[in-house]
């Protein structure tokens, strides 16, 4: 039975139904905002020793790169510069001065910001990143005192 | 840092040695399609692609006379034993197909890699580049 040809705006349709998935599978939401698709994307794992943490930050100099660590919240922030931009094509490409045209823009660009809470036994002091080939990879060593141990009988 | 891995030869060949190098695994020929700009002017196409973790030995570009791809495989080292809890990048592999048109001189590409950013120039022919007729006084 067909009541009506748009009983509801078929595209908030589409909208709600893209929500309720993105929620159903996410399994880390987070207070702090969007888990997934932000710029960079993360991998985060851990070893026993050591929370181990990839930014996919390609085009970005590692000088420009901010990470921070306060109370246990790990905040990765920076700029990508806009390679798409009208500006400074022309001359760099030595096209003297003539218009370019963009044709495919699907590249992130502009200031990015993402945070991710350590785990408690995350040790502050023992932080440890590196920039090769436009991946961030920070190193978290765990606390010594949480580490599993035997101990003594007396 | 120009790339010395353009190569004109035909891709299936290569297509098919990496199909072998990563078998076994279900994904294996699962890549990811990496975020592109392409921008034209008057002399050329320039594009730029979002390699992470590329290097210049992982990368390589087949160009033919109209088709251009992108192979890639990201050379990130991860430590022993490490449980991955979270995964926005599942995949280390990268691969794109783009069509050329005729008016692209395929022979004169020029490729750069920089902090995992491939930047790939494609000049327009000289015969297709814009030019002044000059009008001859009778």
């Amino acid at each position: 039975m067909v009541r009506s040809l748009f009983p509801r705006d078929m595209f908030a349709e589409l909208d709600r139904l893209q929500r309720d998935m993105q929620q159903a599978f996410d399994l880390s939401p987070t207070i702090r905002g969007v888990g997934r698709h932000g710029f960079p994307a993360l991998n985060v794992g851990g070893t026993p020793q050591t929370v181990e943490i990839f930014a996919f930050a390609p085009g970005v100099d590692p000088a420009s790169i901010q990470v921070d660590l306060d109370r246990g919240l790990l905040t990765i922030a920076g700029e990508r510069a806009d390679t798409a931009g009208v500006s400074e094509k022309p001359a760099a490409s030595g096209a003297a001065g003539s218009a370019s045209t963009v044709h495919i823009n699907e590249r992130f660009s502009g200031k990015f910001r993402r945070a991710i809470t350590l785990p408690d036994d995350a040790d502050p002091d023992a932080v440890e990143a590196r920039c090769s080939d436009g991946v961030l990879h920070i190193t978290v060593q765990r606390r010594a005192s949480t580490q599993p141990r035997r101990i003594q009988i007396q | 840092m120009n790339d010395s891995n353009i190569s004109t030869a035909s891709p299936s060949g290569v297509a098919r040695s990496a199909g072998a190098k990563a078998q076994g695994s279900r994904y294996s020929d699962e890549a990811l399609t990496p975020p592109v700009d392409v921008i034209e002017d008057a002399n050329g196409i320039t594009l730029y692609a979002d390699l992470p973790g590329v290097t210049r030995d992982t990368l390589h570009l087949h160009v033919t006379a109209d088709e251009l791809t992108i192979e890639a495989t990201s050379s990130l080292k991860v430590p022993q034993g490490l449980q991955s809890s979270h995964t926005e990048v599942g995949l280390g592999r990268f691969h794109r197909l783009f069509t050329l048109s005729k008016e692209l001189d395929t022979a004169k590409v020029t490729a750069e890699l920089a902090h995992g950013v491939l930047r790939l120039r494609i000049p327009k022919a000289e015969h297709a580049q814009p030019r002044r007729i000059d009008i001859k006084v009778a």
